[in-house]
């Protein structure tokens, strides 16, 4: 990243300790939702199938199974909005975009999980 | 009108405290020196010619060495003149960042990237055939009739084909100034400008 926007990246972005993730890792997104002038929190579990960007524009993106039906739902990692992150699982994945279990369902669409 | 000369160097985003994320562009805008002040009485109209950017003296020839000289300041790379600035400044003096403040709107003139010899459907935004049988064979992308039969017998002028695209100046109007930091001259400027990084850019009101 150019020195100048790493620059401005730190000035205006707060610091925040979220745990360190990557593609395939099982998280909770504790997120801000308002509603009709109320706050409140909404969990979004899922598995991290993408990390995007670089400095204030990385975002990242979970997948869960709702219902029987694929869910995804995109977060930019520096907004405000977001509570905080649980890192629940370690996945043991070889790629960093985790497209292909779109495609899956069931028994294969499931992540080893990394033990420690 | 006040502007200054800047130079585009990339692009971020800002949070606001309600999570609302403000695409913005990073420009490095001066500190420009004042190498000439034009006169309604004596030149026929009022500017002030700001200078950006500092080139060796080897690469200055003796008409702009001395021309630079008179401002007292060292040869500089982009100039630029300004008409009818609403601030009062006077030769060899500064212009920065400061001359902006948080939440003006500005206009931004630049130099859009070039694109190379482009269709009409990237070049004018024409829509194509739109149909992959029915005869069309290898025009997917292709303009269409461009003008009648015998009643005319010509092209008119103007009409839309393909050709070079970008590389045009263009002035983007009412953009919002996010965020000044006068002590590294960067001025955070809202959405999109035009041109690549490290192009020369104006910001003026």
């Amino acid at each position: 990243m150019n020195a100048a926007v790493q620059f401005v990246h730190e000035q205006l972005t707060a610091k925040r300790n979220h745990p360190k993730f990557k593609a395939g890792d099982n998280v909770t997104v504790n997120y801000k939702i308002i509603e009709g002038g109320k706050e409140r929190i909404q969990g979004f579990r899922g598995d991290v199938i993408k990390i995007q960007g670089v400095g204030a524009t990385m975002s990242f993106t979970v997948r869960k199974i709702s219902d029987g039906v694929g869910v995804e739902r995109l977060f930019p990692i520096n907004s405000p909005n977001i509570e905080s992150i649980i890192l629940n699982k370690v996945g043991k994945v070889r790629r960093a975009k985790l497209f292909y279990l779109r495609e899956r369902s069931g028994k294969s669409a499931r992540i080893k999980e990394k033990r420690m | 009108m006040k502007g200054i000369i800047g130079k585009k160097i990339g692009m971020t985003s800002i949070f606001a405290a309600d999570g609302k994320q403000t695409p913005c562009t990073i420009i490095e805008a001066g500190p420009c020196v004042v190498t000439q002040v034009k006169e309604a009485g004596k030149d026929g109209y009022s500017a002030l010619q700001l200078a950006f950017g500092d080139k060796k003296d080897k690469h200055a020839n003796k008409a702009e060495a001395n021309h630079f000289a008179k401002a007292q300041t060292a040869p500089k790379k982009f100039v630029k003149e300004f008409r009818d600035y609403s601030l009062t400044k006077n030769l060899g003096e500064t212009i920065t960042v400061d001359i902006f403040a948080e939440g003006e709107t500005v206009d931004v003139v630049g130099t859009t990237k070039g694109k190379g010899f482009q269709g009409v459907v990237k070049r004018h935004g024409f829509s194509g055939v739109g149909q992959q049988s029915h005869g069309q064979h290898d025009r997917q992308r292709a303009p269409g009739s461009i003008g009648n039969s015998s009643d005319a017998s010509r092209v008119f002028k103007g009409m839309r084909m393909a050709g070079r695209m970008g590389g045009d100046r263009v002035k983007m109007k009412g953009l919002k100034v996010v965020k000044i930091f006068a002590e590294k001259n960067y001025i955070l400027i809202s959405g999109s400008i035009p041109g690549h990084n490290g192009s020369i850019v104006y910001i003026q009101k």
